[in-house]
């Protein structure tokens, strides 16, 4: 069980600026993401895309914001774990229990949830009967690509990882590529393979069809695709992998007994606090009358919330104001000062 | 004013008048229109604004655009007449344009 003064749910640019907020008025954090790097939205939707608006900064893509982010917090030594979802958060005595699907357990009287629209998950396939072939015979990402040795292998998809995975497992499987229109959105030099291996007769190449349904018990044993005019062939199958991309969903967050809104969370503004002592929501996933979903919004609410945070961490201590350019205290914890 | 109307998945009809200039989608947020989400707020980053465009309306809107396939790669259930309704301008032409919106986002 990890002990904090605060834990932050998302390390996009409102949790890592938060993180630095906290750690500079002297509380601690550990920070939990759970993509598999740091930027959320930031890194993850729009890594190139530049961005105007925040300020004193004329203009930086998602990356280089990210980047910029990360150096700010280089003086203090943050504790990430990426690749996690917080599934649990619960009262215990005066504070709260959270733990990750990895297992990961905190104790920590501040919980700051930065979580954007949600967690991003992939995209599953729509037809009912795939929910309880996942993990055994449907999948939507690779752990141990053995297990589709000598098999029969339906890939769903058009990107880079669809693509890649055809290329890949057409070494040792039977390999099925299907895909909802004609053109791959995947590397040219990939989709040449691709086109290459499906003349060798390694890939077979399905187009404009899409899933319609499953067979199969215990494990799959066909399946049903349906093309644009509506004919359906039947392909036998014992995986089924699909690429369809990440999208973003609430998640657990709607189990924490939090006032929602949509998808947004109710806080005050002055502490950015929900309706539950302790826990905060702040940047794109927060709303109040007036909230702007912008990034500079959600700095301003990490700033405050962790500010509130200090009441809850060390109730015996007076939170006293202070300037970066002036105090001492802050400056030796920027590594400024000796 | 153009009216444009949203058809829920379930049926339920929504008429509404949408500036000029303003997005489909926009129209949608705008108008507290459900299901709609448009989660990274029309940078077509996403596929959470995705609209089944009306048949006889298909060929009249502007053209998709560059990139805006591969996000509906990744929308829930597209057919050939899927379209991210942030990249659909409104204008006087299309007065009367109807969306149908997919079971969800």
């Amino acid at each position: 069980m990890i002990k904090t003064d605060a834990l932050i749910i998302g390390a996009g640019p409102t949790g890592l600026f938060t993180a630095h907020q906290l750690r500079l008025i002297g509380l601690s954090c550990e920070v939990v993401d759970n993509l598999d790097k740091i930027g959320g939205q930031c890194i993850e939707l729009y890594p190139d895309k530049p961005i105007y608006d925040i300020p004193a900064v004329p203009e930086c893509t998602g990356e280089e914001l990210t980047n910029n982010l990360i150096n700010q917090l280089k003086p203090f030594d943050i504790k990430f774990h990426l690749n996690e979802r917080v599934d649990e958060v619960k009262k215990e005595n005066e504070s709260w229990f959270v733990k990750t699907n990895n297992g990961t357990s905190f104790n920590t009287p501040n919980v700051i949830i930065a979580g954007g629209v949600g967690s991003f998950e992939p995209r599953k396939f729509t037809p009912k009967e795939c929910e309880k072939f996942e993990g055994k015979s449907i999948f939507y990402s690779i752990k141990d690509k053995n297990v589709f040795k000598n098999k029969i292998v339906s890939i769903f998809g058009g990107g880079d990882s669809a693509l890649d995975w055809a290329v890949e497992l057409s070494n040792n499987s039977k390999v099925n590529l299907i895909h909802r229109r004609d053109e791959f959105r995947g590397a040219q030099s990939t989709l040449n393979k691709v086109y290459e291996l499906e003349k060798a007769g390694k890939i077979k190449l399905f187009t404009k069809y899409q899933l319609k349904s499953v067979k199969g018990n215990d494990q799959i044993d066909s399946i049903d695709i349906e093309h644009d005019n509506k004919e359906i062939q039947n392909l036998k199958s014992d995986y089924v992998l699909g690429f369809f991309g990440l999208i973003m969903q609430l998640g657990p967050i709607a189990n924490w007994g939090l006032n929602l809104n949509k998808k947004t969370i109710e806080v005050d503004t002055e502490k950015f606090e929900t309706n539950q002592k302790g826990i905060y929501a702040v940047g794109d996933i927060c709303t109040y009358p007036g909230k702007l979903k912008l990034i500079l919004s959600g700095f301003h609410e990490g700033a405050l919330a962790a500010r509130a945070c200090f009441k809850l961490a060390k109730p015996d201590e007076k939170y006293r104001f202070e300037f970066t350019t002036t105090s001492s205290n802050l400056l030796k914890r920027l590594g400024k000062k000796e | 004013m153009p009216k444009i109307t949203y058809v829920e998945n379930e049926g339920k009809s929504h008429t509404v008048e949408v500036d000029s200039g303003l997005t489909v989608m926009e129209g949608a947020v705008q108008n507290n229109i459900p299901g709609i989400d448009a989660d990274c707020g029309g940078g077509m980053a996403c596929a959470t604004c995705h609209v089944y465009v009306k048949e006889e309306w298909f060929d009249k809107i502007n053209k998709k655009s560059e990139g805006e396939d591969d996000m509906l790669d990744q929308a829930y259930e597209p057919n050939k007449f899927s379209r991210l309704s942030c990249q659909i301008s409104v204008s006087n032409e299309l007065d009367g344009l109807v969306v149908d919106l997919p079971k969800k986002q």
